[in-house]
């Protein structure tokens, strides 16, 4: 009769985990080759709405991103409540659409600048109104190809 | 005496590490949605200089959307306030009605050919006028319903005209786009797809939003 007791044959062995890292670099590699890092750090709310008839935006040619929308909650205090529109990382008022545009352009080699497509991502509980007025800013300095951008879905559920 | 071997790096961590950094990209990822409707603007022009372009009613198919989201359309010489999911229908039939006589007689139409709606393709204009306390969402769908109306017929058109692709023409506008697609196959497809875009053109205008 031993001492010690002999461990049990019938006993799963252990699960091998010296493949669990290849496993989660493999992931690694998905999230870094498909994230792109938020060029504009957020001060309104942006929830954008659906369509189904979305055409994809060339990556190639140039784009600007005017964003609208309600101040999101941090920044009630200071911005209010009524829709404002972002440009880079400011909100800023309409008049100084112009200007963002014309700073654009002037980051851009000159053949590009007739392709140069505005991205309008606009809040889905936005009114109309500083949008109509964005857009006879963007009419006023002849930057006239322009994306409301959506998420793909059925539009009438909107 | 043999060669000692190097010890053994313990790579047990190593999965911690990647996780860490994992959780990190998974957090600060924001898969980019850089699609959705694309629009041309109209070129500013000065009120005096302003052209008034005369067309004729029958050819036009008048939205208006009210403050409370309400869609009014005013054709054939008629308003009435119509529900979302009948726009896409009101439209196309609109679009496809083709009762023009003479040279203005639509050959591609196939609706009912009722005098008093548009007369062809290049006759039929959509304008679209908003409040400015409409909300976005609602002219959206609008904005979506009205592509999706001229799409269902530039894929019929496109299917008729060439058969022999065996696809319609958002799948080829699709497949132009696509950086994959080999050179000579985009140039014929930019030629067809221009061809059906000449045929079936979007008129689309837009008023300026009222002012409250």
């Amino acid at each position: 009769m031993s001492k010690f007791k002999k461990k049990k044959d019938g006993g799963l062995p252990p699960i091998s985990t010296a493949s669990l890292p290849d496993i989660v670099f493999m992931l690694l590699f998905f999230f870094m080759v498909a994230t792109v890092i938020k060029e504009d750090n957020l001060k309104i709310q942006n929830q954008l709405p659906k369509a189904n008839q979305i055409e994809k935006l060339d990556k190639k040619k140039p784009i600007s991103y005017i964003y609208i929308g309600k101040p999101s909650s941090n920044y009630i205090d200071t911005y209010g409540t009524e829709d404002r529109i972002q440009l880079n990382d400011k909100l800023q008022s309409v008049e100084q659409v112009q200007a963002f545009i014309a700073a654009e352009r002037a980051a851009l080699a000159e053949e590009l600048i007739p392709t140069l497509t505005v991205s309008l991502k606009v809040d889905r509980d936005a009114k109309m109104g500083v949008l109509t007025d964005v857009k006879q800013e963007l009419r006023k300095t002849n930057a006239l190809k322009i994306n409301y951008t959506t998420k793909k879905g059925d539009a009438v559920t909107n | 005496m043999a060669k000692r071997s190097a010890p053994e790096v313990n790579a047990g961590s190593m999965a911690d590490i990647a996780f860490l950094l994992l959780i990190f990209f998974l957090v600060t990822t924001d898969i980019a949605t850089d699609s959705g409707l694309s629009r041309k603007l109209p070129p500013w022009e000065p009120d005096d200089k302003e052209e008034k372009v005369q067309i004729k009613e029958k050819n036009i198919f008048a939205l208006t959307l009210n403050s409370n989201n309400q869609i009014l359309l005013t054709a054939k010489g008629d308003s009435e306030v119509i529900a979302i999911k009948d726009l896409r229908a009101r439209a196309f039939q609109f679009l496809d009605n083709g009762g023009g006589q003479g040279e203005d007689a639509c050959k591609r139409c196939k609706g009912n050919r009722d005098p008093k709606s548009s007369d062809n393709f290049k006759k039929a204009v959509i304008s679209l006028a908003n409040d400015r306390l409409t909300d976005y969402k609602t002219y959206i769908t609008v904005q979506n319903e009205i592509i999706a109306a001229y799409n269902d017929i530039r894929n019929r058109e496109f299917k008729k005209d060439y058969p022999s692709l065996e696809m319609n023409f958002v799948e080829a506008t699709d497949m132009y786009q696509d950086p994959i697609t080999d050179p000579k196959l985009k140039e014929s497809l930019k030629e067809k797809l221009e061809a059906i875009k000449e045929a079936v053109p979007q008129l689309f205008s837009e008023a300026e939003a009222k002012r409250d």
